[in-house]
């Protein structure tokens, strides 16, 4: 990771993010000056000196972990803390490749159908039983079940079996190839759980093979991670880790400037700009996007000649410049970097108010049309000011466009059900494209009632991208993915934001991470 | 007890529970109204991707499985037996979290009107000591600012002075208890107190410069100077404890909003009060946690108000005679 030294001369933006989640909950605010560095992608493990054993540190949280239950996650806070208590098969590094986890290998069957995992040696569970292919089985298992309401239920939907032939060996068995499913098994909530455990047991305190163990929660104060000293990888160098909640940012901002907390992220950058002292400000672009959704199945969003009138007639950098006051970056349908869509291969590269003309024309539209737009009012920060702009911008080329600004728990509602002409969002991103959009855009996805569209090219094209194991052949099928995204204007996308992590001068070894992770407290320790 | 208390005794229990029951109702039924559930609240846009019966895993996971009328019941009964509901948030009894959580917001919430009352009373009687002259406009400018300046701006003002350049944040360290260490704890509750203490001051030193300028013009004060009883003694003798009435009421009123009204300053200073319990419940939309606490600060308010109504026969003879 290339840091960004910003203290207090660099301005801030912020959108924090679940990565995992469909749409991110948490936040951007405005800054107030043009930037003055560019933000830097993690690429590498940070060339710091080396963490000494021992020590506390306190990061800085605003609100605490809602579940301590990792199948059932999707907070931030929940997220970032559980993947530091428990492993997964396979895991990312710093640059998002799959790397080995409780797997230490893995290999996948000629006809893509069977991927077998040799399962690492010696691990053990922080309760000090041993792991095994049992508790693998078990816990997939139990995920698969919708019983037990698992929120990456769906990853494990192809699976249609798993075989246990060895105590360290585990094959799944697949309906179709699934050249993703070794990315999306990093996620915390396919933590491997032992096969003694239950939900009950689990919701109260925490049992895994991962670096920390849960030493005490007090709801509303703190969440104390302790080294688990059964972990088979390092042993971490700090020996506890305080999840302080501090609940407004301008708290978290005083405690760092005071010293009282070395590390915190922030959703606000005029806020994080407020910390004072030897502090460190890293900027990291995010997998998030903003988008503006069009539901192709509803009213005058089903002409194609109409969204690609709406894409036209937007200009997304001046949008990003109005509502995030340029805190961002323009992008494509893929944020992903080994993926990542060009943002300019599509109709309309930049903003063509004449195009957009030809195209209302084309759909019989000439004289201006109306479109309703839902709005979260107090999702995430940013959300009016996006509408506010892109509607300003529409109405320019002849397009009202109706805001409804609704409560998160309306908007949420109304999302989900699909029941929109289109909508202003900001949706998580995954590092795997079929991870991102193979729930969305699949006439079986289970969110293709929300994308509210879908096609037999689109069908094809992630049956081929879930089936393609050549990286450069796989590459090429999802650039066709975005192509056909943004040749059909299926949704607007806007803009990616940043994150801010904050660390003090007085930490070394964190990595800040574009999926918003934080599983690099694991090296971190003090100078 | 004569027959006219005791009526009265029981005329005021009963209208505070017809109160509490008015409250448990509109609490339990506008929380419902508000669209979405703790599921949604939960999982957000991701309960997009759950099958049906994962849905019907969660609504029983989280209790809203029953009718509206039976779960209201079923609420009402528990509290009866002492039960408040459970946080699945928190994985605790909501009583263990409201038993930790009241006194934080309790002793916020006497520091504050302690201080307003060390800052309002003298600035109103000194007001009022001099009516139309240079400190009574002094006087009247800190109330007028203790009204208008915003609780969350001064909070946040102070924090980040205090913190950035005195490098002062003991609310930083987290949350002591006065049992685990007095001195943090008095550190803790500092500013925030100060902050809500002055914005309460606002309307003490109005009541109190109203109340001691109505009595100074009395006849008995007349009397008492005309019999040459020293100032200061008619200051405090005998026209503060007269202006205390209006003042009592006042700070009653003041301490009962303060019980679950301290929400922005226990946010901003990161006190695990009551405020801030509600809050997060509503945002989790934790129903048992949201109703069960709103129904404890309403019964705090009711018994705040029975106590200022004690407070008033304590002071006022006149009251004890009626």
């Amino acid at each position: 990771m290339t840091q960004l030294k910003q203290r207090l001369n660099a301005p801030l933006k912020a959108i924090a993010l679940a990565s995992s989640a469909g749409l991110v909950l948490a936040g951007c605010a405005s800054a107030t000056e043009e930037p003055t560095t560019e933000p830097t992608e993690t690429t590498s493990a940070t060339a710091e000196p080396e963490p000494t054993s021992g020590g506390s540190m306190v990061v800085g949280i605003t609100v605490d972990p809602d579940t301590i239950f990792p199948w059932k996650a999707t907070q931030f806070q929940a997220f970032r803390m559980l993947e530091n208590v428990y492993d997964t098969l396979t895991a990312f590094d710093a640059d998002l490749n799959v790397v080995p986890g409780l797997a230490e290998s893995w290999e996948v069957s000629d006809d893509g159908l069977a991927i077998t995992f040799d399962l690492r040696d010696g691990v053990k569970f922080s309760d000090g039983s041993d792991f095994d292919s049992a508790d693998v089985k078990y816990s997939y298992e139990a995920i698969q079940d919708e019983a037990n309401a698992a929120v990456a239920r769906s990853t494990l939907g192809g699976v249609t079996s798993i075989d246990t032939p060895d105590s360290d060996t585990v094959v799944l068995n697949l309906a179709t190839a699934d050249v993703g499913i070794l990315a999306n098994l990093t996620s915390v909530n396919l933590a491997i759980v032992s096969s003694d455990d239950t939900e009950e047991t689990l919701s109260t305190a925490t049992n895994g093979t991962g670096p920390f163990v849960l030493e005490s929660r007090t709801a509303g104060q703190n969440v104390v991670l302790a080294r688990n000293p059964n972990y088979w990888g390092d042993a971490t160098p700090l020996d506890t880790v305080e999840f302080r909640v501090l609940p407004d940012e301008a708290a978290i901002a005083a405690a760092m400037s005071a010293g009282n907390v070395q590390m915190a992220v922030f959703s606000d950058p005029i806020t994080a700009r407020t910390v004072t002292g030897d502090v460190t400000v890293n900027t990291t672009p995010q997998l998030s996007y903003h988008a503006l959704m069009l539901n192709a199945r509803n009213g005058s969003m089903t002409d194609k000649n109409v969204r690609l009138a709406i894409q036209c007639a937007i200009d997304r950098q001046a949008v990003l410049d109005t509502a995030l006051l340029g805190e961002g970056a323009v992008t494509g349908p893929i944020t992903s970097p080994a993926f990542r869509s060009d943002p300019n291969a599509r109709p309309c590269p930049e903003r063509d108010l004449a195009a957009a003309a030809e195209y209302l024309a084309a759909s019989g539209n000439a004289g201006g049309l109306e479109i309703d737009a839902i709005v979260a009012q107090n999702l995430y920060a940013g959300a009016v000011e996006i509408a506010q702009a892109v509607a300003a911008q529409l109405a320019e080329a002849n397009i009202t466009l109706n805001l409804e600004v609704l409560e998160s728990g309306t908007y949420i509602d109304r999302w989900i059900a699909g029941d929109f002409e289109s909508a202003i969002a900001l949706n998580g991103g995954r590092p795997d494209p079929d991870g991102m959009y193979g729930r969305y855009f699949p006439s079986t996805g289970n969110l293709n009632q929300v994308s509210g569209y879908s096609s037999e090219t689109m069908d094809a094209l992630f049956a081929a991208g879930k089936s393609e194991g050549d990286p450069t052949a796989r590459k090429q099928i999802y650039a066709d993915v975005s192509a056909e995204l943004e040749d059909n204007a299926v949704w607007v996308w806007l803009f990616s934001g940043y994150t801010y992590t904050a660390t003090s001068d007085s930490i070394t070894g964190f990595t800040p991470m574009t999926t918003g992770s934080w599983q690099y407290l694991r090296t971190t320790g003090l100078k | 007890m004569t027959a006219i208390l005791r009526s009265s005794v029981i005329r005021k229990t009963a209208g505070a529970l017809a109160t509490l029951f008015g409250v448990a109702v509109f609490v339990f039924f506008m929380l419902r109204a508000i669209p979405g559930d703790q599921i949604s609240a939960s999982l957000g846009t991701e309960a997009a991707g759950l099958t049906e019966a994962q849905r019907q895993a969660l609504v029983e996971y989280y209790g809203i499985d029953e009718p509206l009328t039976t779960q209201f019941f079923s609420w009402l009964a528990n509290l009866f037996a002492g039960d408040l509901g459970f946080s699945v948030r928190a994985q605790q009894p909501v009583l263990d979290l409201t038993v930790a959580a009241l006194p934080v917001t309790f002793q916020l919430a006497v520091f504050a009107i302690l201080l307003a009352l060390i800052i309002g009373v003298p600035i109103g009687m000194l007001s009022a000591s001099a009516p139309r002259k240079a400190r009574d406009f002094v006087g009247q400018a800190l109330s007028l600012l203790g009204l208008s300046i915003p609780a969350f701006l001064l909070a946040t003002t102070l924090l980040t002075f205090f913190a950035v350049n005195l490098g002062f944040n003991p609310n930083g360290l987290g949350y002591k208890t006065l049992f685990e260490d007095p001195a943090v704890n008095l550190q803790q509750m500092f500013l925030p107190s100060l902050v809500l203490g002055f914005g309460i001051s606002a309307p003490i030193i109005r009541t109190t410069r109203a109340a001691v300028l109505e009595i100074r013009g009395q006849d008995f004060i007349r009397t008492a100077r005309a019999k040459g009883v020293k100032t200061q003694r008619i200051q405090f003798r005998h026209i503060l404890r007269n202006a205390l009435i209006p003042i009592v009421t006042m700070t009653g009123l003041q301490f009962g909003y303060l019980l679950g009204g301290a929400v922005v300053v226990e946010q901003i200073f990161s006190l695990p009060g009551i405020g801030r319990q509600v809050l997060l419940g509503i945002q989790q939309k934790e129903y048992a946690l949201v109703q069960s606490t709103v129904l404890v600060i309403a019964a705090s308010f009711v018994i705040i108000n029975l106590l200022t109504d004690l407070l008033y026969r304590a002071i006022d003879p006149r009251v004890r005679a009626e």
